[in-house]
């Protein structure tokens, strides 16, 4: 009689024991991977993309052989510091909201003479489109350590805005994920992942205050566009055109909803 | 020419910080392609830093470094605005040097 | 010197005689490991070719994650206390050539360097150092994981 409750308590401790050792392992996993992305940031190999950045905007290119030094990003023309963290917004001589992407092919047309249809037909990391992600890259880093905040008084911001969120919980594709699916809750995960809330500020540095990023998983550089279109393409969904509207207005949604969040970009991620 | 690196040279009390970004595919010679063929080996071999005329680190790579080499190390006995110069080999001969002021 | 000279003066085994005789001074005879160490596929081989078996020290310490959220990119450093730390060392032990990259510290440089390396898989991470012409070491494993989908 006694045996068989010892040993029953013995298999419960076991279990318990289990138990707690695998909820154990999963906090260390979680601390060991914040010590491992902590040693990756001193010295992001993306400075590499936004030194070729920073050459980018400064040298005289394209059929016009112009820099991009009076290109305006929103806050006048030639001004970097700042524009990262208030776009998408809108731009009168274009008549429609551009995020930072689409508005440096704008000034590559416009200022250099380049062919901005070209452009956003080129894949990503290849010609021109890798060109973009190095300006990007270095535009964004102009504004690292501030505070999105995004415009919300032009008509069209308030719409695009309106746009992205009724996007971001559109479910469809086969297997019906919506960007909610994953992004819509608290303290989600994918694997070791962790799934940031956009519909609502998910904290400094975290989801639309992370991107542009390098990836040390393919040791690319990529933007927002970028990163969109491959959540596409996780979902299953047809990958959504270069700076197409839905684009921008999820960027629209995302970013002003990370109103005060803490730019952190260039970011790594894994 | 290849691409520069990004160097970072920091004094604290005596000893200099150098951090080194390298752009380089760093390809180990041992991946296949989508179509079954070895990517050949490409990768930086050699590394050399130098400050005022001296060798302050030799480095040795093989293509087991990562894309994009990261490299760090510390040494003593440099002065605010001194020159450090970096300069890699990779397998294939090509060759890149840069340098930064010890801020 | 150059390199197949000494590469048939190790293979003669009349390296450490020509040291010894004084012929060869004491910094040419440092650079123990040349390209070839580098193409050996066990860890036996690295530590032969980096000189023999080391002693374990606690002066020597890797520099490592416990655990790396992708293999492509881990940072790996290593450091010695050891005075007169001339070559720093570092072995990833299931890579297919373990021997992955090597450090000459001359006299004013801290032994004590930090880079990234690749690894396939989960793996023992061995820094091997050379301090007063002999040799010591330090393990620590690292994990190596596929994080997931996303970020």
């Amino acid at each position: 009689m006694k045996k068989s409750v010892a040993k029953r308590l013995l298999v419960l401790s076991a279990v318990m024991s289990v138990g707690l050792t695998a909820a154990h392992a999963q906090g260390t996993a979680a601390e060991g991977i914040a010590k491992y992305r902590e040693m990756l940031a001193d010295g992001n190999p993306a400075e590499l993309f936004e030194m070729k950045g920073e050459e980018l905007w400064k040298q005289k290119r394209g059929p016009k052989n112009v820099s991009l030094e009076q290109c305006d990003l929103g806050k006048g023309p030639g001004v970097i510091a700042g524009a990262f963290v208030e776009l998408p917004r809108y731009f009168n001589d274009t008549g429609r909201v551009q995020d930072l992407e689409t508005r440096l092919i704008t000034c590559m047309e416009t200022l250099q003479g380049f062919n901005a249809a070209e452009i956003a037909k080129t894949p990503f990391g290849r010609g021109e489109m890798a060109n973009v992600t190095a300006l990007a890259t270095y535009v964004a880093t102009a504004s690292k350590g501030m505070r999105f905040n995004l415009p919300q008084a032009h008509e069209q911001e308030k719409t695009m805005f309106e746009v992205g969120k009724r996007l971001f919980f559109a479910r469809g594709g086969p297997h019906d994920f919506a960007c909610s699916s994953c992004h819509g809750v608290d303290g989600g995960r994918i694997r070791l992942q962790d799934l940031p809330n956009l519909t609502k500020n998910p904290g400094d540095g975290v989801g639309f205050a992370a991107w542009p990023a390098y990836r040390v998983s393919n040791s690319q550089m990529w933007g927002m566009q970028l990163r969109l279109n491959d959540c596409y393409r996780q979902q299953r969904f047809p990958e959504p055109k270069f700076g197409s509207d839905a684009t921008i207005a999820l960027g629209v949604y995302m970013g002003v909803n990370a109103k005060t969040a803490e730019s952190i970009v260039p970011a790594i991620k894994r | 020419m290849a691409d520069p690196m990004r160097i970072r040279a920091a004094l604290a009390g005596d000893e200099t910080t150098v951090r080194v970004l390298m752009s380089h595919p760093m390809e180990a010679g041992t991946r296949k392609d989508a179509a079954g063929a070895t990517i050949p080996a490409h990768y930086i071999q050699d590394v050399e830093a130098t400050s005022n005329g001296k060798t302050v680190l030799k480095a040795m790579f093989s293509g087991a470094v990562s894309q994009n080499p990261f490299l760090s190390f510390k040494f003593k006995g440099a002065a605010k605005g001194d020159k450090v110069v970096v300069k890699w080999v990779d397998n294939k001969g090509d060759t890149r040097t840069d340098e930064a002021a010890i801020a | 010197m150059n390199n197949s000279r000494r590469v048939a003066l190790k293979t003669t085994g009349a390296f450490a005689t020509l040291v010894s005789l004084g012929i060869i001074t004491q910094s040419q005879a440092q650079a123990a490991v040349d390209r070839t160490s580098f193409q050996v596929k066990t860890l036996e081989d690295a530590l032969k070719a980096i000189g023999g078996t080391a002693a374990t020290s606690d002066q020597v310490s890797v520099v490592s994650p416990d655990i790396a959220e992708n293999g492509a990119v881990v940072p790996v450093g290593a450091t010695s206390k050891l005075p007169n730390t001339t070559e720093m060392y570092l072995i990833v032990e299931k890579n297919p050539t373990p021997l992955s990259a090597g450090f000459m510290i001359p006299a004013g440089t801290v032994a004590d360097v930090q880079t990234r390396l690749k690894m396939g898989q989960s793996t023992n991470v061995i820094a091997v150092v050379k301090a007063d012409g002999k040799l010591f070491s330090a393990t620590k494993e690292t994990k190596v994981t596929l994080g997931g989908c996303g970020g």
